[in-house]
């Protein structure tokens, strides 16, 4: 069976970067595809001490860029295309790209990773008006201002921590009564001054002329809602996979098996089992896409090395 | 680093984005921000595919204040596509190249 690649990786985050590294060694015939900049949700990170290798923590950013040089340096072709679809006809599987190029391969892994979920509340309308999901792109715009946080984990109280170098005062909306992040960053966010913890409540609803002007915080035992007069609000609330370009191609014109039979979760999470397989043949899934207990950057790059050893075991068994 | 794609300052604005007779993309950025810096290739990538079109430029929203705040800007990356001085869109965060494509076919 003739195809463009042997291996095309969808997704330029950790898990994609470090899929490259290993299929780039084997010497596998191999194509990055990435729809916006490598790095992934890593680059808006603005401090990673729980990644190996870095005794002092590293700036997200620096991570990802250090990452993907790694991966250009060893030869990875990286291109900058979007996935519109994946055709799984057999053992020949067809990627279909944003620009109409079609491309063949024999294996898929798919790292395309996952975004900020949103609350919903009406904070559409605000967006970079106030509304926030990086608090390293946007935390210098709150200088002196006060802001809401919501989440309750790793993200929220990491970067509600680093918003309190800017921000005068940080309200953290969440709506449990403890914090589910790390302990050590529970006790950094309760020794910091500048940290008021709102419990049990979510932000409902937010209101402005131009932008953010008040927040809506309704407690969840007994209904009431208060204000908080507020510059901006920091959403980290969890993630969405970005799975959409696989769903949405049940509604085009092309007949795409794959998204039929790619078994995923209710959240659109991809299931696999330990070998990054999925439930079809040839199409493997890495890192925060995937269903998995933990996403963090030291699993993702677990999860792309078995992937490539499978994606290679794979095309071995096609060939003989 | 392209060399086509003009820093400039606050003083330079009305000049060279406002009074500009080729539609003009501006891009909000400061050193600190890693999308911003992350973006950046794919930003002189298409500058090479709209050069002669689009004028690119840059601001730097920590050293220019001015401009920023005249657009109302509270988060980075932010692209704004003008027009004959009129603001014809405006993309924040980071988002496919194919958008960022879309929005550039707008402007001609």
């Amino acid at each position: 069976m003739q195809t463009d690649y042997e291996l095309v990786i969808i997704g330029g985050g950790p898990a994609g970067l470090t899929a490259g590294i290993y299929a780039a060694r084997a010497r596998m015939n191999v194509v990055l595809y990435e729809k916006s900049a490598p790095g992934g949700q890593v680059i808006v990170s603005d401090w990673i001490e729980n990644y190996p290798g870095f005794p002092d923590g590293i700036s997200g950013y620096d991570l990802g860029d250090k990452m993907l040089n790694q991966a250009k340096n060893l030869g990875l072709t990286i291109e900058s295309e979007d996935v519109t679809a994946i055709e799984a006809d057999g053992e020949c599987k067809t990627i279909h790209l944003n620009n109409k190029r079609k491309i063949t391969t024999k294996a898929v892994i798919i790292a395309s990773g996952a975004s900020p979920r949103k609350l919903n509340v009406g904070e559409a309308k605000f967006m970079g008006k106030g509304v926030s999901f990086c608090a390293t792109c946007d935390g210098p715009f709150f200088r002196d201002k006060t802001v809401v946080a919501v989440g309750g984990g790793d993200t929220a109280v990491q970067e509600s921590i680093f918003l309190t170098r800017f921000a005068k005062k940080v309200y953290l909306v969440h709506r449990r009564s403890e914090l589910r992040a790390t302990k050590i960053l529970q006790e950094r966010a309760f020794k910091n001054d500048k940290i008021e913890f709102v419990w049990d409540s979510v932000v409902s609803g937010m209101d402005g002329f131009f932008s953010v002007e008040n927040v809506k915080i309704k407690h969840v035992k007994t209904g009431e809602e208060k204000n908080i007069k507020a510059d901006g609000c920091f959403i980290w609330v969890g993630i969405n996979p970005n799975t959409d370009f696989l769903k949405d191609s049940l509604n085009s014109d092309i007949n795409i098996n794959a998204s039929k039979s790619l078994k995923m979760d209710d959240g659109g999470f991809i299931h696999t089992n330990e070998r990054m397989e999925t439930s079809i043949p040839g199409i493997f899934a890495a890192g925060d896409v995937r269903t998995t207990q933990l996403k963090q950057i030291a699993t993702a790059v677990g999860d792309a090395a078995i992937a490539v050893m499978s994606a290679e075991h794979y095309i071995d068994n096609l060939q003989d | 680093m392209s060399g086509n794609i003009i820093e400039i300052d606050d003083a330079a604005f009305e000049n060279e984005v406002i009074k500009s007779s080729l539609p003009v993309m501006v891009d909000f950025w400061a050193p600190w921000c890693g999308p911003c810096r992350a973006i950046a290739p794919t930003i002189e990538a298409l500058e090479q595919t709209y050069s002669g079109k689009i004028k690119f430029v840059k601001v730097n929203v920590d050293e220019n204040p001015q401009s920023p705040t005249k657009y109302g800007i509270q988060a980075i990356p932010t692209l704004i596509f003008f027009k004959n001085g009129q603001i014809v869109e405006q993309i924040t965060g980071m988002v496919a190249k194919a958008k960022l494509e879309q929005a550039m076919d707008a402007l001609l």
